[in-house]
């Protein structure tokens, strides 16, 4: 029986053989699982716009593009299965947005030489260009983002925290941790103290413990890494403790529409990072609607349209095009490989001019791609939650990181890294 | 009164809210081993099952729309009506109660008389099928439960403890209600065993199938009876979570916390459920409060167990388990 | 036809009693293990090693150590995935302390790690029983997971708590890291597997299986005939995290390379390993293998055709292979309730009458 079923899945492997013929960008999304609420508007704007770019201009440079989707359900393993399956179909790039698939597939892309963008998330080192050849993670990170948090505070404070108190309200896990030592360099730097608040993975709607505790200590700002039904959980309770919302500040994974909704009235004031606009006020839209909402070749339900973490989805795809643009450019071919499209998101520059071609005046900061530099400009902005009119609003313009905390702690890791796995440093 | 006894006082009485709602769960699977000695491992799904299929007659989804969209190429999502929240409860209560027909029918029937362990397995078999049902019937997306339950920081509560002591303790209405709830399932339960004639079989049965079965009480309605019941505590259970967070896949996680509880209480007992539900949640509150910062915090999901741990040492069978009698 | 036990007669008491006593299954299972290590090495790709082969190998040795535990003992385990943490854990240290040594080496001192932390934890089982065991297993899942997520020197203080498996080397081949070789890492496995498969046959039909099996039927009566509990409950304890240290060691190390702990070794694998032994057949070394190719192979064999095949969204196809997953456990139970293992059996005595059954 074992032998049958594995003729059967061989058949199923060869049938979905290579096709070179098109730009390939698997699409590692989790429509099912626990966090689904957050990968299924994802996966919609990053299919939408590859769409889009099909059937308005029929491909990047005259070469279509193809999408390859591939359930993971933000499991590791398959992820693994979804990133072995889909390598080999010529994919140009991955973004699995799982922190665990991002790790897993890190040490791969050297040897199968096909780049990862983690935007926003992974591993925060990677923006080190010259130890992680394959991998990017522009425009910010999480380090940048804990930075432009306590800048953002600093601004609301008058530029004095000391003797404050930042609670960090995280998911305990890779991805919460993330933040930490940024957060604890930081705390020393301006005199606050800093409260950590674990919230265990398995049973993460259940945070009485944690917001009972901030109730107590009444810390001056909490700030939330938190992902999946973490969020309106914590959202929910700092509503019922009556926390003044707007010294609530969640990372822009924190940062969606599912998360405040459940809340009500209670989450207005909100606020979180953003590394792109919300809402769907941009010329792109049109497009959009005329080439694939029109035409009902949405991905998903059609539904998610203008969403924070659709809006997300298109940012992704939008810079994947982009990079593809600069590779044609750089090697003069339409037909690009993988090889070439990290070339081109090595010299990937994100202008204000260029985002307005494109439809997407103000989308996202600005920034450019180096041989050091993987990981951007590190901008980041505000975003606050209107209760009444259901909307996300920026309340500040891109603010730059604490570039000198930042780097250093980025040079620290990547250089163990590089240690542990015999890596030399390139761009010398 | 010093303040970190009344923060004490306040993390107590939070966790006894919290352990109303462990038992809530784990009331469900204590129903079903009593009476079929089945440890339903369905039971976390069946709640998230139950709430999305409240949300979805709420918001008049169309069942299935995905699939019927994909199949057909057509474009349809909602009926365009709104049911309101007791009309849509009682047609959940409805379909809960064809779930467990189908379950006996389908499942059950065909594995009278084996062993615990092949039900227990055949259970597996049943979340795996739930889970894939209600998303494929309901869509995988987050939904807003909102049956007006009231939510929040309850005034009455803080006004009065900061007059008594100067300081105000927290109890969320959400809790409150959650647990006036538990406690009227409770009574209901107890009666419905006690004095109903359909409640005096179900304990015949709990007590001896074969005895129950030579008087003339039909296991398969019985059954049918006792997965009903469990729907509709998985209800209520998916309710008071659902409105926490929203209607989501996390929500089939709840079972989770109730696995500790239910350890403790014994398996067997209505009375044991509730009464484990408020230790673990009383004790995993106050060591997290306690020792939870000198050690990183996150400690309740382990530190339930080990409390459940400490007592069956001493207490194999659990708090109010039946006497295990040994013979060979 | 083929598939007789006619001529095959036993001339002492060794060829009674050994594993496959009639002469086809023996051809078939030699002809098996020679093209498993002599032909597919040679044939395999990423694919089929890191998304089939690897997870199905390693699962199967998980599946035996919990089915020594579980299945031979009678003692219900829900700590496996912390368990598999313990080995991961273990032979990050080691192989990181010590990169000189042969992989190998760490992989079966990560193995006996696992098994002291193993005994540790089947404490409680002297006293414990049944689910209620569960408990203490449980305990064991969540605190390990907890401690190897908290404690810095467990993942050598890195800012995430995420192990990363450096390049090291086994006999000269490079059996980790991202540059080392499929077809290595399949041998690599797949000895294991061999060697463990045939450690666990031996042991289960040897006086400490016939202990174990004892306990698992009835504890008292096993006391009173002369089977020391202590020794029983906490020997299948340590054989068993001996087994599953060593699966999660190369769970880590050789199929994933990365492992976040709070998600990978999570209660849910420890959930799927239960059902993968109880699918298979709780007490049979055949069952281990069928249950974890079952849970391993299906789901993959299902994607592959709804997705692959039939084109149909990823979102629908994934609920409709969670639900046959689901459907196939109730099937499989209302044929046969004793687990796949027991199916195969039957399978096999009726293959030896046919054609004619009377």
């Amino acid at each position: 029986m074992k032998l049958k079923l594995a003729t059967y899945a061989l058949a199923a492997v060869m049938a979905a053989g290579p096709a070179m013929a098109d730009l390939v960008f698997p699409s590692l999304s989790y429509r099912t699982g626990p966090y689904a609420a957050g990968g299924i508007p994802f996966a919609d704007g990053y299919a939408d716009y590859f769409t889009m770019i099909n059937e308005r201009d029929g491909g990047v440079g005259g070469v279509p593009i193809k999408v390859i989707e591939c359930e993971t359900g933000y499991s590791t393993e398959k992820g693994v299965e979804c990133y072995e399956s889909t390598k080999g179909q010529g994919a140009l790039l991955y973004q699995p947005l799982s922190t665990g698939i991002t790790y897993n597939i890190i040490p791969k892309t050297g040897v199968d030489n096909i780049p990862v963008h983690s935007m926003g998330y992974g591993r925060t080192s990677a923006a080190n260009g010259k130890v992680f050849e394959w991998v990017f993670n522009y425009p910010t990170n999480y380090w940048n983002g804990a930075s432009v948090a306590v800048k953002h505070i600093l601004d609301q404070e008058g530029g004095d925290l000391n003797g404050k108190t930042i609670a960090l309200l995280f998911l305990n896990g890779a991805y919460g941790k993330e933040p930490i030592p940024t957060l604890n360099v930081l705390a020393e730097k301006h005199g606050f103290d800093l409260t950590l608040l674990p919230v265990e993975g398995a049973t993460m709607q259940d945070q009485k413990s944690q917001w009972l505790q901030i109730r107590r200590e009444k810390p001056d700002y909490v700030l939330m890494w938190g992902w999946g039904a973490m969020n309106p959980a914590a959202i929910q309770e700092a509503a019922n403790i009556r926390y003044p919302m707007d010294h609530f500040i969640g990372v822009w994974w924190s940062a969606s529409e599912n998360d405040v909704l459940p809340a009500g009235d209670g989450a207005n004031g909100y606020k979180a990072l953003a590394i792109h606009a919300p809402g769907n006020n941009f010329p792109l839209y049109d497009d959009l609607k005329a080439n694939v909402y029109d035409k009902g070749m949405t991905a998903g339900a059609g539904d998610q349209s203008g969403t924070v973490l659709y809006n997300r989805g298109l940012y992704a795809a939008m810079l994947a095009v982009e990079a593809v643009k600069t590779a044609q450019g750089i090697h003069g071919v339409g037909q690009i490989d993988a090889a070439m499209m990290r070339d081109g998101m090595e010299a990937l520059e994100m202008s204000s001019d260029k985002m307005a071609a494109l439809g997407l005046p103000g989308f996202g900061p600005e920034f450019s791609v180096s041989c050091e530099n993987h990981g951007g400009n590190g901008l980041a902005a505000v975003q606050q939650w209107d209760a009444a009119s259901k909307t996300w609003s920026l309340v500040t313009d891109y603010i730059s990181p604490d570039s000198d905390v930042v780097n250093a702690l980025i040079a620290a890791d990547s250089a163990a890294f590089a240690a542990e796995n015999n890596i030399s440093e390139r761009c010398n | 009164m010093p303040e970190q006894l009344l923060f004490a006082m306040e993390v107590i009485l939070n966790g006894l809210m919290a352990g109303v709602l462990y038992s809530l769960v784990a009331l469900g699977f204590v129903l079903i081993f009593k009476a079929s000695g089945i440890f339903n491992y369905a039971q976390g799904v069946m709640a998230l099952f139950a709430a999305l299929t409240l949300v979805g007659i709420m918001e008049g989804q169309v069942p299935f729309s995905h699939l019927i969209n994909a199949v057909f190429g057509t474009n349809i999502h909602e009926f365009g009506w709104q049911v309101p929240a007791v009309l849509a409860i009682i047609l959940t209560i409805a379909v809960m109660v064809l779930l467990a027909i189908a379950v006996e029918r389908f499942v059950l029937k065909h594995l009278v008389n084996q062993p615990e362990i092949i039900l227990f397995m055949a259970t597996i078999g049943l979340a795996f099928i739930l889970e894939g049902f209600g998303d494929l019937m309901w869509g995988s997306e987050i939904k807003i439960l909102d049956v007006g339950l009231p939510q929040g920081v309850s005034d009455i509560v803080e006004t009065t403890t900061f007059g008594w002591f100067g300081y105000g303790f927290f109890i969320d209405k959400l809790d409150m209600v959650a647990a006036v709830i538990a406690v009227l399932l409770v009574i209901l339960l107890t009666i419905f065993f006690k004095y109903t004639k359909q409640g005096r079989a179900l304990r015949a049965v709990a007590d001896d199938h074969q005895a129950a079965l030579s008087v003339g009480i039909s296991l398969r309605f019985i059954w049918v009876l006792v997965w009903s019941i469990a729907g509709i505590v998985a209800l209520v259970a998916g309710m008071m979570w659902g409105a926490k967070s929203g209607v989501q896949f996390s929500l089939s996680l709840i079972a989770l916390k109730a696995l500790p509880v239910l350890i403790l209480g014994g398996f067997t007992s209505i009375p044991g459920a509730i009464i484990g539900g408020l230790i673990i949640g009383v004790g995993e509150k106050l060591f997290e409060f306690s020792i939870g910062p000198l050690i990183g915090g996150a400690t309740e999901n382990w530190f339930a167990y080990v409390l459940a741990l400490l007592f069956l040492v001493f207490r194999p069978q659990g708090l109010f388990g039946e006497k295990i009698i040994e013979r060979v | 036809m083929i598939y007789r036990e006619a001529g095959d007669f036993s001339a002492s008491y060794k060829e009674d009693s050994q594993t496959f006593p009639i002469r086809f299954d023996r051809i078939a299972f030699y002809a098996f293990v020679v093209v498993a290590f002599l032909v597919v090495p040679f044939f395999i790709n990423d694919y089929w090693a890191n998304a089939v082969l690897l997870p199905f190998l390693i699962y199967a040795i998980a599946a035996l150590g919990l089915n020594i535990l579980t299945g031979y003992t009678g003692l219900v385990s829900l700590g496996s995935g912390g368990f598999m943490a313990v080995g991961a854990f273990a032979s990050y240290k080691l192989m990181t302390s010590f990169p000189d040594v042969n992989f190998a080496v760490h992989i079966l001192l990560a193995g006996f790690i696992t098994a002291g932390v193993g005994v540790l934890f089947g404490l409680p089982s002297l006293r414990i029983k049944g689910f209620y065991l569960a408990v203490a297993t449980l305990a064991a899942q969540f605190f390990l997971v907890w401690l190897f997520n908290k404690v810095g020197w467990f993942f050598n203080y890195s800012p995430t708590g995420i192990i990363n498996a450096p390049p090291r080397t086994s006999f000269g081949f490079e059996v980790t890291g991202p540059a080392a070789s499929v077809s290595v890492k399949y041998v690599f496995c797949l000895s294991f597997v061999v060697v463990l498969a045939l450690i666990a046959r031996n042991l289960t039909r040897g006086s400490v299986g016939r202990k174990w099996m004892a306990i698992r039927d009835m504890d008292i009566a096993a006391e009173i005939i002369g089977v020391n509990p202590l020794t029983a409950k906490l020997s299948a304890f340590a054989v068993s995290s001996f087994f599953i240290g060593i699966s999660g060691a190369l769970f880590f190390s050789v199929y994933l390379g990365a492992v976040e702990v709070a998600d990978t070794f999570s209660i849910q694998k420890s959930f799927l390993l239960l059902f993968m032994v109880i699918i298979g057949g709780l007490g049979s070394i055949f069952g281990s293998f069928a249950g974890a190719a079952f849970l391993v192979l299906f789901p993959v064999l299902m994607k592959n055709v709804l997705t692959g095949w039939w084109g149909w969204p990823t979102d629908l196809a994934t609920h409709v292979e969670v639900m046959s997953v689901g459907l196939l456990i109730v099937v499989f139970l209302i044929m046969e309730p004793h687990g796949m293992a027991r199916l195969w059996q039957i399978a096999k005595e009726k293959l030896r009458l046919w054609p004619f059954p009377h």
